[in-house]
């Protein structure tokens, strides 16, 4: 996995010790700067001081629930991107941890690479754009309004699906997107559909997209998702 | 202290014991009116008879008086022998007797003022001397002699007691019936809410094949009794799913779980090399993935039919839901040369959670895909009769009609199966979701084919409007 983010600054608040050692040091493998908090009030305090690109916060931490320190931090004005670690994965769950002031919601157990295409996509977070128009992802040029797409000036005829499909892997262009972050934000699906379905998905998409070019633009990463590459 | 193994101490502190102590005393106290009353009226009755004769005893005899001489019909009157216990005196103005069988004025009619009044007199009897009661009336002549007609109360007095002695005997009748009553009711109720106590109590100590005996009449009892019975059924059948669910998670993870840790100790035993390293690791990653799945199958279904996201419903259209799932496995179908037809003609409105809908009609979608080598998969949403209907149709070889309950339960696969990937817990997770929506999951023959069928209640009419499944906005980032 080549180092996405070198020089990052994380913060992980996680109360299980050898939990929290191995994803500080896959993280650090990966190129991040972690620092560790055990406890709900020593992460608090951290996180206040700012200096953080992410924090990954455990949803169960003594001293202080993960979703108040989320709240309390939100409240303090604090806008660092926060993904929230739970053994609860229940939709209504998601809601609330989403509710608090979460970016992002990640159910134990985890792959290690969902972990890190999560984090990824927190820390390239671009600005709020509701109101943004046109998407550009290399050649690829997409208009939200007009609903079409084009590579290279050539028009890509796309079905509505894939077009939100393509929409979320432009926005995070570049990036590592994992299979369960397709399902969850393209189709709103928190479960896990068994068959492949989503690569089948891609593969369409890549079909169209990629035909006729030398170049494949969507590429798959092995044992982690796709990327869309704009280099 | 018990009585018949019934202990006394604990019967009085019963509801049933106070609850019949309250309409005994309720009971003692409406007898002892009637009774109180009964013996008014009736003692009232007596006096008033008397009255009224000696009354008319006087008038009478005033009238005798006269027109003729009065002594001799007092005598007659009051010969001896005459047994209507009336007494008469006649004086003269100074009391001095003239006639009648009384022998003195009586001290208490010294006075003589016309009234009623009193007297005891001494009578001999056969029992010896008695003291009577005489009530009399007294009248002053017209020539200044006195006259006192009265009545022996004796009889009237033994009839009082009488009446006494008999209404005391069936107030103690009444309350005695009263009391019986009371305990066999009590006792009756008593047994009924024993016999419950005693089953719960067998269960407590751990035998739960006990149950709560009905007398078929269909009292409250009864009905109590069978709702008990029912909780216990379905908390027995809770239990054994739980065992079976425990039994299979420890035979089901075990054997890949060995697997497991088997390859890592060998992969550690041979020549230190990081290629084959890094593919034990591999290869243990994608089992610790296919467990991990297993794991999470087994909790949803756990939730699913423990209720839990029950607050989460809301009412969906089952059609736009399935229109989802369809859409999401066109591309698979179609890579597999399967045709996917969809069939849902218009909304139907269901209340129920939608990821939890929208996950079993994957599963069951998932499954017709999976083994279906060639022909067609129809996916249907009716609804008829207040019930929704989705129907997944398939060409694939079918399932025999022996087995189709069967592969409803926790990890049961057919033969033939088990080289497709799957953990067999699908349609068991298709199964809990229908449970939680008050609905069915069944399977039948397609002729040729796998026909699953998935229905639920259709939502009350005036709910609030569906929530469309259409495209949510991207989340940016996310």
């Amino acid at each position: 996995m080549p180092l996405s983010s070198p020089g990052m600054k994380l913060l992980l608040i996680e109360d299980d010790q050898k939990t929290a050692d191995y994803i500080a040091k896959g993280l650090a493998e990966s190129g991040y700067v972690v620092d560790h908090a055990y406890e709900g009030r020593d992460g608090l305090f951290m996180a206040s001081g700012g200096g953080y690109d992410a924090l990954v916060v455990d949803r169960m931490l003594p001293g202080m629930d993960g979703l108040a320190l989320i709240a309390a931090l939100r409240a303090a004005e604090v806008k660092t991107p926060v993904l929230i670690l739970s053994a609860m994965g229940a939709v209504d769950d998601r809601v609330k941890g989403l509710r608090a002031g979460g970016d992002d919601y990640l159910v134990k157990p985890f792959a290690f690479a969902e972990l890190l295409a999560r984090i990824e996509a927190l820390l390239r977070r671009g600005p709020a754009s509701a109101a943004t128009v046109k998407i550009k992802a290399g050649a690829l040029e997409m208009d939200l309004l007009a609903r079409n797409v084009t590579r290279s000036g050539r028009e890509i005829d796309l079905l509505p699906r894939e077009f939100r499909l393509l929409e979320f892997l432009m926005r995070h262009a570049g990036q590592v997107v994992t299979r369960t972050m397709l399902l969850e934000n393209v189709w709103d699906y928190h479960f896990d559909p068994q068959t492949n379905v989503i690569d089948v998905h891609v593969s369409r998409l890549r079909q169209k997209i990629d035909k006729g070019f030398d170049k494949p633009m969507l590429q798959t990463v092995r044992g982690a998702g796709y990327r869309l590459n704009v280099e | 202290m018990t009585v018949r193994g019934i202990d006394i101490w604990r019967f009085l502190h019963t509801n049933a014991f106070r609850i019949a102590a309250v309409y005994f005393v309720l009971f003692a106290a409406s007898v002892l009116a009637l009774l109180v009353f009964f013996y008014f009226s009736t003692a009232d009755f007596l006096e008033r008879e008397i009255e009224a004769t000696v009354d008319a005893e006087i008038r009478g005899l005033q009238e005798q008086h006269d027109f003729q001489g009065l002594v001799g019909v007092i005598h007659e009157r009051s010969a001896p022998g005459r047994a209507d216990n009336m007494l008469y005196l006649l004086t003269d103005p100074l009391l001095n007797p003239l006639a009648g069988n009384l022998s003195q004025w009586p001290r208490e009619a010294r006075q003589v003022r016309p009234g009623w009044f009193l007297f005891p007199i001494q009578v001999s009897t056969r029992n010896g001397p008695e003291t009577h009661n005489v009530l009399c009336s007294v009248f002053v002549l017209g020539n200044g002699d006195h006259l006192l007609v009265g009545r022996d109360l004796r009889d009237a007095t033994m009839f009082r007691i009488r009446i006494l002695t008999t209404l005391a005997w069936s107030g103690l009748i009444a309350l005695g019936l009263g009391i019986a009553g009371g305990v066999i009711m009590t006792r009756n109720m008593l047994r009924r809410v024993e016999a419950v106590a005693k089953t719960t109590e067998q269960i407590i100590r751990g035998d739960f094949a006990q149950r709560v005996p009905l007398s078929g009449s269909g009292d409250e009892f009864d009905q109590l009794g069978s709702n008990l019975n029912v909780m216990l059924d379905q908390i027995e059948r809770l239990m054994a799913g739980m065992r079976q669910v425990t039994d299979n998670i420890a035979h089901d993870l075990r054997t890949p779980l060995s697997r497991l840790r088997a390859r890592l100790e060998v992969t550690l035993l041979e020549k230190p090399d990081t290629g084959r390293y890094a593919e034990a690791l591999r290869e243990t990653i994608s089992e610790a993935d296919q467990l991990l799945g297993t794991f999470n199958a087994l909790l949803s279904i756990a939730e699913a039919e423990a209720g839990s996201r029950r607050d989460t419903a809301t009412v969906v259209d089952l059609s736009e839901i399935a229109r989802a799932v369809a859409e999401l496995y066109e591309p698979v179908a179609e890579e597999k040369g399967l045709v996917l037809s969809f069939d849902a003609p218009q909304p139907v409105n269901v209340r129920g959670d939608r990821h939890l809908l929208s996950q079993a009609i994957a599963n069951l979608l998932d499954n017709a895909l999976k083994y279906t080598p060639a022909g067609r998969v129809t996916l249907s949403v009716r609804s008829a009769d207040q019930t929704a209907r989705v129907e997944v149709a398939d060409s694939g070889p079918g399932i025999p009609a022996d087995r189709r309950e069967a592969v409803f339960d926790r990890f049961v696969r057919l033969e033939g199966s088990r080289s497709t990937p799957g953990n067999g817990l699908g349609l068991s997770l298709v199964r809990a979701v229908a449970r939680l929506h008050d609905g069915t999951a069944t399977l039948e023959d397609n002729n040729p084919g796998l026909k699953a069928i998935f229905t639920l209640p259709i939502a009350p009419e005036q709910a609030e409007p569906a929530v469309s499944d259409s495209f949510p906005p991207l989340a940016e980032g996310a």
